[in-house]
């Protein structure tokens, strides 16, 4: 078995907010066709390490790696270009259009004409389960069919990697496993490498391979899921220092 | 063209500057708490202008008097208007905003076009016809009383801001709406509040402009998009920035009267108002976004 | 599809209409519609920057000026054809409108500030042409007009009715222009970024080139209306043409009749112009013949649609007629 290149590497990315350091140091690397989960309690820096790879943030220091290529200080829309796709923690529909419509302009991305993109579009939705709701707006979408726009929007690009953001957040558990099945095919059948901030542990346990844990900006440990869950440090930041397990 | 004119002018300047300051000031206060673009700013001022004709003309009131009532019921008004009309805007598209007040603005003019009819209307008062002599020095009387005015109307209002509690609290509310409403401020109140005392602002501001010069209906868009500059320039959320704006303005207007021609005043403030959109955005003494 | 079948059937019958009017029509009636489908057109083309791409003008009179100025001023001064004329005035304009668009977007000034730098750069021209004699300056521009009976399309001198047609030929290429470009990817992605800046710009959109996009095609289409204007009424004066009551003339109509739709401002510019001349009937019936009423009128019909009609009246009109669901 021949070992798995690295499609994504972060090294040493650094960034402050007057004075307040949100992420120090992060390094890790996502393999082509893997599936990483970056864990973390809120206001490690997660969000931020994500808003630095897909171009929304220019880190302090450090670098990131696509593909051979430095694309830390680019920006956002030639990064997508560059096959990164992304989610946003707080969702951001175009609210005035339709849902197929939205992923529509995901889709021009890669495509020449309008009818291209318009069947590419149907399909990732039809995929993602938002096919009854294509031709509504946005803007009547509960949150989780929200979220699912987010994500279909994304794929519509596609992207080499996905970064997702909290995208289990408000599902129910069906639900959730809807949308890993999802991402277990589209990682297996089209190998798409995944890259969540999630803190629904039944997903982190049931798609990651790997797992990272961000805490104060610093990376504090990393592993498979089963080894990350019973590390004390990782448990100790969750549950707090004195915490018996 | 000697030196002594051109120090008569500048001081000429400064004195009108100190009064447009004041009526950038209401705007500053207005647009930085509530955040609505007041595009019926001039027109108010027109009002108190015309308001201030009228109570002379029919009551014999000194403009200098007459603004403590003009104030007082711009004050109404303006709570009325930023509580009764404004308030559900807030949330409104900026665009939705805009033509609020541009049709508020638009009505506005045209019913005192209506009222008072296109002639100009000005206040004749004695008593200030004396210019006062500083040295060589030449000052129009008028000038320095109603600077003195705007002078005195601003400290009070810094002092309300600085040193009051509900002061305090808009000042709050513009930092951080969100966290003014979650520590229990009445921030719709506050909002009311704040336009209302803009509104004063202007009230006093348009008293004492009409003092130096006339009025007609159509000074209104002229004096808006003038506030909007001053505000620009000297800095949004700036108190101090919208005087010093105010002074600049009508510095580099009385300057640039006498070196290019009169008519051509205004260029320089929009030119001033491009520069510093492009260079310093935050305006001379306002925070960095 | 019977929503769109009805549209087109509903489209068919009004481009008959407008095809047909001069026919029938006095010519105080053509003149009132040859004004709506002037401000039919500008409005379109103030939708495009707007409406489609959410970027706020209130400079706009800015283009019809300079518009009409160049072809005017190339007329008078070298006797320079409007069919000529009409290139560089387009020219001129979109270079303005890159100006402002290079300075506005990579300084990032945006919403209220963009707006206030729009009508800054027009109230600076405004006060530059007044000064500017070779053009007439304050005293106004006139063009000669040679005669006023037969169609002569090259030098746009003739009948009433030419000046409709050409009006009406402007206002259908606007037309089929703005719905080619919404349904194509250039509208889709004014459209996202309108919605929301940062996520289309995270789906690979790049926001600085099509919001310089949206304001050249919109300066220059612009461009087109000031040179009819200056060849329809022959006079220009800056204090008219570039002030700032115009500006706002020209966003009623899409505003009122729905901003980011094809026929919003066409539906706006006729209720507007219908409006304002059955006003000054009215009024000049009941006698209030005092200056200020119509514009006040104006004004309480803008404040109503604002506050009870946000979206304009098109949408709703729309969905009455079943062309929407």
């Amino acid at each position: 078995m021949s070992p798995s290149a690295v499609l994504l590497e972060v090294r040493g990315i650094r960034k402050s907010f007057r004075g307040l350091r949100a992420v120090q140091d992060a390094t890790f690397d996502v393999p082509e066709r893997g599936i990483v989960a970056l864990i973390g309690p809120n206001g490690a820096g997660k969000t931020t390490c994500f808003n630095m790879i897909a171009g929304a943030l220019q880190p302090d220091s450090g670098s990131v790696t696509f593909g051979g290529k430095r694309i830390d200080g680019w920006r956002a829309d030639r990064i997508c270009a560059a096959g990164i796709g992304r989610t946003f923690q707080i969702v951001k529909p175009f609210p005035g259009l339709s849902v197929l419509d939205n992923v529509i302009v995901g889709a021009l991305l890669r495509t020449g004409g309008m009818d291209e993109a318009r069947r590419h579009a149907r399909k990732v939705i039809d995929r993602i389960g938002l096919g009854a709701k294509a031709d509504l707006p946005a803007a009547t979408l509960t949150l989780p069919e929200r979220k699912r726009l987010e994500v279909a929007r994304a794929l519509a690009t596609r992207p080499r990697l996905l970064l997702l953001d909290e995208v289990m957040a408000g599902l129910r558990p069906t639900e959730c496993d809807q949308m890993v099945d999802v991402f277990h095919e589209l990682n297996g059948r089209d190998g798409l490498t995944i890259l969540l901030i999630e803190h629904v542990m039944r997903a982190v346990m049931a798609l990651a391979r790997q797992v990272i844990v961000l805490n104060f900006g610093q990376v504090l440990a990393r592993g498979t899921p089963a080894e990350v869950v019973r590390d004390p440090a990782v448990l100790g930041c969750y549950l707090g220092e004195d915490a018996e397990v | 063209m000697d030196a002594l004119t051109v120090v008569d002018l500048t001081l000429a300047g400064v004195l009108t500057g100190l009064l447009y300051g004041l009526m950038a000031l209401g705007l500053s206060v207005i647009f930085g708490v509530v955040r609505v673009v007041n595009f019926a700013h001039g027109e108010m001022m027109t009002i108190a202008m015309y308001a201030t004709v009228v109570l002379f003309t029919w009551l014999g009131l000194d403009p200098f008097v007459a603004l403590l009532p003009v104030a007082a019921a711009f004050f109404g008004l303006g709570y009325l208007l930023q509580r009764g009309l404004i308030n559900p805007f807030i949330t409104r598209p900026e665009h939705s905003q805009f033509m609020l007040l541009v049709a508020l603005a638009i009505i506005l003019v045209n019913a005192l076009l209506m009222i008072f009819g296109p002639d100009a209307r000005h206040v004749q008062l004695d008593y200030l016809l004396e210019p006062i002599e500083v040295g060589p020095l030449l000052l129009d009387r008028g000038k320095v009383a109603a600077a003195g005015v705007a002078a005195v109307t601003a400290a009070a209002l810094f002092a309300f801001f600085r040193f009051t509690l509900t002061g305090k609290a808009i000042r709050a509310c513009a930092d951080n709406h969100l966290g003014a409403q979650v520590i229990g401020l009445d921030v719709r109140r506050l909002y009311a509040l704040t336009f209302g005392l803009g509104s004063a602002c202007v009230a006093v501001a348009g008293c004492m402009m009409i003092v130096l010069v006339d009025v007609t209906p159509t000074l209104g868009p002229g004096y808006t998009l003038l506030a909007f500059v001053i505000v620009i320039v000297g800095g949004l959320g700036s108190m101090p920035g919208a005087l010093l704006g105010g002074v600049l303005i009508g510095v580099s207007e009385a300057l640039a009267g006498l070196f290019i021609a009169p008519s051509a005043k205004s260029m320089f403030s929009f030119a001033l108002l491009i520069l510093v959109l492009l260079l310093r955005p935050q305006g001379l003494l306002g925070k960095s976004a | 599809m019977k929503a769109e079948r009805r549209a087109t059937v509903l489209l068919a019958v009004l481009a008959c209409a407008l095809l047909v009017l001069p026919a029938f029509a006095n010519p105080y009636v053509l003149s009132v519609a040859t004004l709506i489908l002037f401000f039919a057109y500008t409005g379109q083309a103030w939708n495009v920057m707007m409406g489609f791409a959410g970027q706020l003008s209130l400079g706009h009179s800015l283009y019809v000026g300079v518009g009409a100025y160049v072809a005017a001023g190339l007329f008078f001064l070298y006797g320079v054809g409007p069919w000529a004329g009409v290139w560089l005035a387009m020219l001129a304009c979109a270079l303005l409108g890159a100006v402002i668009g290079a300075l506005a977007f990579r300084f990032r000034i945006a919403g209220v500030y963009f707006a206030l730098l729009t009508i800054a750069f027009a109230e600076f021209t405004r006060i530059g042409f007044d000064h500017f004699a070779p053009l007439g300056g304050p005293g106004g521009l006139f063009l000669k007009v040679e005669q006023r009976q037969h169609l002569d399309l090259l030098a746009l001198r003739g009948p009433p009715a030419m000046f409709y047609y050409v009006a009406l030929a402007l206002t259908a290429g606007a037309f089929a222009l703005c719905s080619r470009l919404l349904h194509s990817r250039v509208g889709y992605y004014w459209q996202a970024i309108r919605e929301n800046e940062e996520a289309a710009q995270a789906l690979g959109i790049d926001v600085f080139r099509y919001k310089m996009l949206a304001i050249l095609v919109s300066s220059s289409m612009t461009a087109l209306a000031g040179v009819f204007f200056a060849f329809y009424y022959n006079n220009l004066f800056p204090e008219q043409i570039f002030n700032i009551g115009r500006s706002i003339e020209i966003i009623l109509g899409p505003i009122i009749g729905g901003l980011g739709t094809l026929f919003g401002p066409i539906l706006g510019a006729a209720l507007l112009t219908v409006l304002a001349d059955s006003s000054t009937e009215l009024i000049g019936a009941l006698g209030w013949d005092i200056p200020g009423v119509k514009q006040v009128l104006y004004g309480v019909v803008l404040l109503g649609v604002v506050m009870f009609l946000p979206h304009g009246i098109w949408p709703v009109l729309a969905q009455k007629l079943g062309l929407r669901r």
